[in-house]
């Protein structure tokens, strides 16, 4: 289990995290949401310890992230796999050689028995046959799901994912939204996404943190975002008013 | 400024300390390694070769010219070529030539690495990218630059014959006389010593220009033409340190 308790992180004189402490549920989907500029990635690069708290600290199973040293470090990071916003896919490879290069790193396989592993993520994120591509062969979606291939192939515990439906078009963010949680759900990973897209937080949010001018606004799950008396998540999910009038006929509906 | 001129070289001395530990897979070093070689010695001999040909000419040509109506022997232009190639215009120059060359590559490949998350994507992976990422570039420069030096004092040598022989100055035997004439040894040590330092000067300083890049594409440019900068400097520094020590 991820805990983060107290995080406060200051870049110069702007303070853009003021004392966030929660729990991310095991084997779930858990959201972290809010405005542009709310401190989710900041938030979410402290979780996985590429930026370092101003004050506060991670635990990871009870074991505190930032007291640790680098070989312990190194140990956590191979259960820890992560989806970047723009994949982060190495333009120099090819799609299997990226989705193979934590094998080539940490693992004692074989080649034919790397190449096997390749391809069941590949088979996994429904993306057979793109071994020899390279990444700008590729559109945004197959990016992304060859991210997520990369991001699981060392079997890991923990799953990272900031704004992974960013610059997808609705029904591709949909398909790699459902990816995510079938992947947590099969594998009993705890998964933590960054994202503001309310499809994501309407489908899968298993556990939902609301960031607002650097404070943990309010938590919850799907089913109660739409019963929340929080002003600023209201503001914030609601925003127009088509979805106004979507909560609006919903909370009807659920009450008759 | 000295406060800030501090943090960047405790910064670089932090991370060459972090770049040069046990690599994690001495099989996926390698065959970086090898590509770095590749890189650098095979992607730079044209342009060392075009500028070492005109660095060797223009020094006979110029000496030539100076000697015309002394008693200095002619055959002297071979000696000055060869020691000039020798002890400075092949190493300094031609490490000033890769600096520009090799090294604003270096910066913007990790810079661009940088800003596309490449360095965090392997970072979370447990990968220690200052090791994976710096160490394979400065190892092939270490192997690779100085056979581009020794390169270069050849054809300096040559750019010197082709620019006096074939014009008539000097005949053959002559120049050949020169390039036999004094010769000392240790220049050519000083030749490696002065290779070695300043391939090692113009990779560290390069990456960590690039490794450390913040922000968007103008901050990508400055990183890259502060490593041609720093490292054309700090390679001149070296030069004159290095000559006042191994001449002394």
């Amino acid at each position: 289990m991820i805990r983060a308790e107290n995080i406060f992180k200051s870049f110069d004189d702007n303070e853009v995290l003021k004392g966030i402490s929660m729990e991310f549920l095991p084997g779930k989907t858990n959201l972290i949401i809010g405005r542009s500029g709310a401190g989710k990635t900041v938030f979410l690069k402290i979780l996985v310890g590429l930026i370092s708290p101003t004050s506060g600290k991670v635990y990871y199973d009870d074991v505190d992230f930032f007291s640790l040293d680098k070989k312990q470090i190194r140990e956590i990071r191979m259960q820890v796999g992560m989806l970047f916003q723009g994949s982060a896919l190495f333009d120099s490879m090819t799609v299997e050689e990226n989705i193979r290069f934590p094998l080539d790193m940490f693992s004692g396989m074989t080649l034919a028995e790397k190449h096997d592993r390749v391809n069941w993520c590949l088979e996994r994120v429904n993306l057979p046959g793109v071994n020899d591509k390279y990444p700008s062969e590729i559109s945004g979606g197959m990016q992304k799901r060859v991210g997520i291939a990369r991001a699981i192939v060392l079997s890991p515990k923990y799953l990272f994912c900031d704004e992974p439906n960013s610059g997808l078009d609705p029904r591709t963010a949909l398909l790699i939204d459902e990816l995510i949680q079938d992947i947590t759900y099969e594998h009993n990973i705890t998964t933590i996404i960054n994202t503001h897209d309310m499809n994501s937080v309407m489908e899968i949010g298993d556990n939902i943190a609301f960031l607002h001018q650097g404070h943990l606004a309010w938590r919850g799950n799907k089913d109660q975002v739409l019963e929340t008396e929080s002003e600023e998540l209201k503001s914030f999910i609601f925003a127009s008013p088509f979805l106004q009038r979507l909560r609006t006929q919903a909370l009807a509906a659920k009450n008759q | 400024m000295n406060i800030n001129l501090l943090y960047h070289f405790g910064r670089y001395i932090l991370l060459l300390k972090q770049a040069f530990s046990k690599p994690e897979n001495w099989s996926m070093y390698w065959k970086e390694t090898l590509r770095q070689m590749n890189d650098i010695g095979i992607g730079s001999i044209v342009i060392v070769a075009l500028i070492s040909v005109f660095m060797g000419a223009v020094a006979a040509v110029q000496f030539a010219y100076q000697l015309d109506g002394t008693l200095v022997p002619r055959w002297y232009i071979g000696y000055i070529v060869r020691d000039l190639a020798i002890i400075e215009s092949a190493p300094t120059i031609t490490c000033l030539v890769l600096a520009g060359k090799v090294g604003s590559n270096m910066a913007a490949e990790l810079g661009g690495m940088r800003q596309k998350e490449h360095i965090d994507a392997m970072e979370i992976m447990g990968v220690n990218t200052a090791n994976y990422l710096i160490t394979p570039k400065v190892v092939a420069a270490l192997v690779v630059i100085p056979l581009l030096v020794t390169l270069s004092a050849y054809i300096a040598i040559g750019g010197g014959y082709l620019a006096t022989v074939p014009t008539g100055q000097i005949t053959a035997d002559e120049y050949a006389r020169g390039l036999r004439a004094f010769f000392i040894e240790f220049n050519v040590t000083m030749m490696y010593v002065k290779s070695f330092v300043f391939a090692f000067i113009l990779t560290t300083v390069s990456c960590f220009q690039g490794y450390y890049v913040q922000g968007g594409s103008i901050e990508l440019g400055k990183a890259s033409t502060n490593a041609v900068v720093f490292s054309n400097i700090l390679i001149l520094l070296a030069d004159y340190l290095l000559a006042v020590l191994l001449t002394s």
